[in-house]
């Protein structure tokens, strides 16, 4: 099929087929940009010649806030970084205020913690995987994700009271413990959430029409996500077997017997859209077999608040702390000029770099495989903007 | 693991004898004078033995005291190593030569310092403002920076 | 039908307006009804309730729909071209309504009995096409003219194959009458074309006589197979998912109706589910007997109630028309969609020789038996 279009790029290249170029704004108000993102697509009829993103719709001054706020006060803007992946924010914000004082915190806050990270993840990808079902015009999986997406965010409401911006891990603590039939709730979650990856594998993954779509489009080499910086599953889909629990571990991951999941190019080229969608399915899977052991091993008893420490006021110094978010590294740089509010907060959004490879990788392909790829890198336009 | 800050500021500062690279012990990086950064970026990404093929991140920082920064936070995925470097300049001269061409990732990070910092990375392809509106005046991120009364007739301030 | 109208009103224009309108009544009532379907079987397929709220169990949501559509501000974009755009939707939808005029809803019921009514079905379908490219280009909106410009290479794409498994049918039959094409088809299921057609002569309206006998089972393989690529032809032709590609909606918006709202949205959307029962139903006429019961023996015979005979048949093709208009949706609500190069790619590399062929194979083989 696609040598069908080697012909047609031929014939433009050689001069036989004149044509003329075509500006066509995408976006910010296009139902496939996931947001408000805004994309100039320079067109040679359906051929994307060149892609000018445009961002900052959502821009909301978070590194001017944090400024302005104490550090505990700075944990609810971080959750409106990536909405889909709150408890994950949160935790690498947390992590950094806690590097720069110096604490360790409680065995069983780091079980929550991991437990919540790996549930908000599973939460995330199920998002992302629906959403880029949709986008290459499959509905019904997004629904099935969505289903048990309802389930993780009920075990989330039922302890913390909110569904998708929790200020949830706190730094040195949490802000609540878990509800009582926490570990039950999220055993049942488990076993209600496998069958539904064989059911998305079925109706969607492993679809010929799907693979026709997704399979050879977007492919992203290794070397060039690497120099783009790309992280996360856009990193690991292009084979590169990197994931930040194992390889710069924080928190209690290097506890656990886990795998990271690569792509490897099974339906087409290595890099590929379905290699990326497919690391997210696998990496579903494992953050399951990681809350299993997090389950086995849970403290039973333990003050959550006992390191929490009653004013916040890191000595002068900086620090660059980086967590796997479901979509990559979050890191943040953080200077302390030893008062109560951040001196600079900076946060590398997985998102904001995963984004801005979209231009290479595009180029050549059709409107609908752009709008594949922009579905694969799967983006938060709340992190690009910030 | 690999190499400490130290030693890699000792290993630079051999290749690089006169530019007068200062390891701070306290964050700890190493300081580069901001002429050299291009050529510092480049060896430390294909040096075999430093091979840095991540930046990490890119920040301009604001110091408060007249001069900005920009910090650069690298990685090394194959040697397990990471180094910060920091480029300290004049609030006047705020000009540092772009590391676009040595990770592409810089690109769009250089060009967030540029809209919130107000660093200006010469030779870069394509320094425009990235996060606000084009026609918008100042840098937010500066620690003098006012918000402007009026932006296309409406009221900024609320 | 006509002369039992005739009875009542006299011989006049009324009477043929009346007449006309006939399959308006259906059409409307059949859109409510499609709607509804498809809300409530995608709710079903995705493990949601659909619609609850307006009467029980959200039946009457349709309705509601279209009271919606009736309030809403019709939009004329300040740049369009007012003439075209205004024209288009109807222009849809008369093509739409125009080939309803062939289908024989009954043995007693047909709009215009033609001759040629095979023909004139691909012909008026094929209007459509300029409607569509009336929006896309009027709309003066890139993803209007995008969403056109699709739709019109489909369309005229998907009609080659369509227009060969029809021409391998009506060699079959040897009439270009829909009416021949069903009476061929009677008596029980096992004589419909599907599966091989029929069994013993049968005397077709036009006076002729088809020779026919158990050898036709051979032909059951060859026309399975026609009637699979004339349905993904039709799912093509009315741009269905997975061939939706004109209003895919994660890349163009809407395609061509993007810059409708109002009526003439619904214009638009009812020649949709009017183009989709038209495909169902010629796919039940040439394939599946038609307004032939499957069982081949009708109540009203028992009762010796012609009336009622005529009620069923129209029953039996509304019944096997809406069950492919159930298929189509089905297929909607589990496929992804393919790319424009692929839905070409499958249409001229795939369907066209294999149309052909069949084609050939159907034709020496009703020469030789």
């Amino acid at each position: 099929m696609t040598e069908n279009l080697d012909v047609l790029r031929q014939g433009i290249a050689s001069g036989r087929l004149k044509t003329d170029e075509l500006v066509l704004n995408m976006g910010p108000q296009h139902p496939s940009t996931h947001g408000v993102l805004r994309l100039e697509l320079v067109l040679d009829g359906e051929i994307v010649v060149k892609i000018i993103p445009s961002m900052g719709y959502l821009h909301r001054c978070f590194e001017k806030h944090a400024e302005a706020m104490t550090y505990p006060q700075v944990v609810p803007y971080t959750d409106r970084m990536d909405y889909l992946a709150a408890m994950n924010n949160n935790h690498g914000y947390a992590l950094a205020v806690e590097r720069l004082l110096g604490i360790e915190v409680p065995e069983r806050v780091e079980y929550i913690r991991v437990i919540m990270a790996e549930l908000q993840r599973i939460a995330s990808h199920l998002v992302a995987i629906g959403t880029f079902g949709m986008d290459v015009g499959a509905f019904t999986p997004f629904l099935y994700c969505f289903r048990d997406r309802e389930y993780i965010l009920d075990i989330f409401e039922r302890t913390c009271g909110a569904r998708l911006l929790y200020n949830y891990i706190w730094v040195g603590g949490l802000s609540h413990d878990v509800h009582d039939g926490f570990e039950r709730d999220v055993a049942d979650f488990i076993r209600k959430f496998r069958p539904t990856v064989t059911e998305v594998n079925n109706l969607l993954n492993y679809n010929k029409i799907f693979i026709e779509r997704t399979a050879h489009v977007g492919v992203l080499p290794a070397d060039v996500a690497v120099s783009y910086g790309c992280s996360g599953p856009m990193l690991r889909g292009s084979g590169v077997d990197w994931d930040l629990r194992r390889d710069d571990p924080y928190s209690i991951y290097d506890r656990f017997d886990w795998n990271v999941i690569v792509g490897d190019g099974a339906a087409g080229t290595l890099g590929d859209c379905w290699d990326r969608h497919m690391v997210r399915v696998g990496e579903m899977e494992e953050s399951c077999r990681i809350i299993e052991q997090a389950l086995e091993s849970f403290p039973a008893a333990g003050d959550i608040a006992e390191a929490i420490p009653k004013r916040i006021r890191p000595p002068k110094g900086e620090i660059y702390t980086r967590v796997e978010n479901p979509r990559g590294e979050l890191g943040y740089y953080l200077i302390s000029d030893g008062s109560a509010n951040p001196f600079r907060l900076k946060v590398r959004g997985p998102s904001f770099v995963n984004l801005s490879v979209i231009d290479e990788i595009s180029r050549g392909h059709l409107i609908a495989d752009l709008v594949a790829i922009l579905g694969s890198i799967d983006i938060v336009l709340g992190e690009v903007d910030r | 693991m690999g190499k400490t800050h130290e030693e890699i500021c000792t290993y630079l500062s051999e290749l690089f004898p006169d530019a007068g690279l200062e390891y701070d012990d306290a964050v700890p990086c190493i300081n580069v004078p901001p002429a050299l950064i291009r050529e510092i970026a480049l060896q430390v990404r294909d040096d075999a033995e430093l091979a840095f093929d991540t930046l990490m991140c890119l920040s301009g920082v604001d110091f408060g005291d007249g001069t900005l920064g920009v910090v650069y936070h690298l990685d090394s995925m194959s040697l397990r190593q990471k180094l910060t470097l920091k480029v300290t300049i004049p609030v006047a001269e705020a000009c540092v030569p772009t590391v676009e061409r040595v990770w592409r990732i810089a690109e769009w990070h250089e060009r967030e310092a540029y809209d919130l910092v107000g660093i200006v990375f010469q030779g870069h392809g394509d320094l425009r403002r990235i996060l606000l509106p084009e026609d918008w005046e100042g840098h937010p991120l500066r620690k003098d920076y006012q918000v402007q009364e009026f932006y296309n007739g409406m009221k900024v301030p609320y | 039908m006509e002369s039992l109208l005739q009875s009542f009103f006299g011989d006049n224009i009324l009477t043929l307006l009346l007449y006309c309108s006939l399959p308006l009544v259906f059409l409307l009532l059949y859109a409510l009804l499609a709607i509804l379907g498809e809300v409530k079987v995608s709710a079903w397929m995705q493990d949601r309730l659909g619609p609850m709220r307006t009467g029980p169990y959200g039946i009457i949501q349709p309705i509601a729909d279209v009271l919606k559509l009736l309030q809403k501000e019709d939009i004329t974009p300040a740049n369009a071209d007012k003439f075209l755009f205004n024209l288009a939707p109807y222009l849809s939808f008369m093509s739409a309504y125009a080939a309803l005029a062939v289908i024989p809803f009954s043995s007693q019921y047909v709009g215009a009995d033609l001759n040629l009514g095979l023909f004139y079905l691909l012909a008026i379908s094929s209007l459509n096409v300029a409607a569509i490219m009336m929006a896309g280009w009027a709309s003066n909106n890139k993803y209007s003219l995008y969403g056109s410009m699709r739709a019109v290479a489909q369309i005229v794409s998907y009609e080659v194959p369509a227009a060969m498994v029809l021409v391998i049918v009506v060699m079959f039959i040897g009439s270009l009458n829909l009416q021949d094409i069903i009476i061929a088809q009677s008596g029980p299921f096992w004589n419909w074309i599907v599966f091989g057609g029929p069994k013993q002569d049968v005397m077709l309206a036009s006076g002729h006589t088809l020779d026919a006998s158990w050898t036709n089972l051979i032909f059951f393989p060859l026309f399975l197979g026609t009637f699979v690529m004339y349905y993904i032809s039709g799912l093509a032709e009315t741009n269905r998912t997975p061939f939706d590609i004109p209003e895919a909606e994660s890349e163009l918006v809407s395609g061509y109706h993007t810059e409708y709202s109002g009526m003439k949205f619904a214009m638009f959307f009812m020649s949709e589910y009017a183009n989709m029962f038209i495909v169902s139903a010629v796919t039940a006429i040439l394939f599946f007997g038609g307004w032939n019961s499957p069982f081949g023996v009708y109540l009203g015979d028992a009762f010796d109630a012609p009336w009622l005979v005529a009620v069923e048949q129209f029953g039996w093709l509304v019944l096997k028309g809406l069950f492919f208009v159930f298929m189509m949706i089905w297929i909607r609500w589990t496929l992804p969609r393919l790319r424009v190069d692929q839905l070409m790619y499958m249409c001229w590399k795939v369907l066209i020789p294999f149309s052909f062929g069949v084609a050939l194979l159907v034709g020496f083989l009703v020469v030789i038996l």
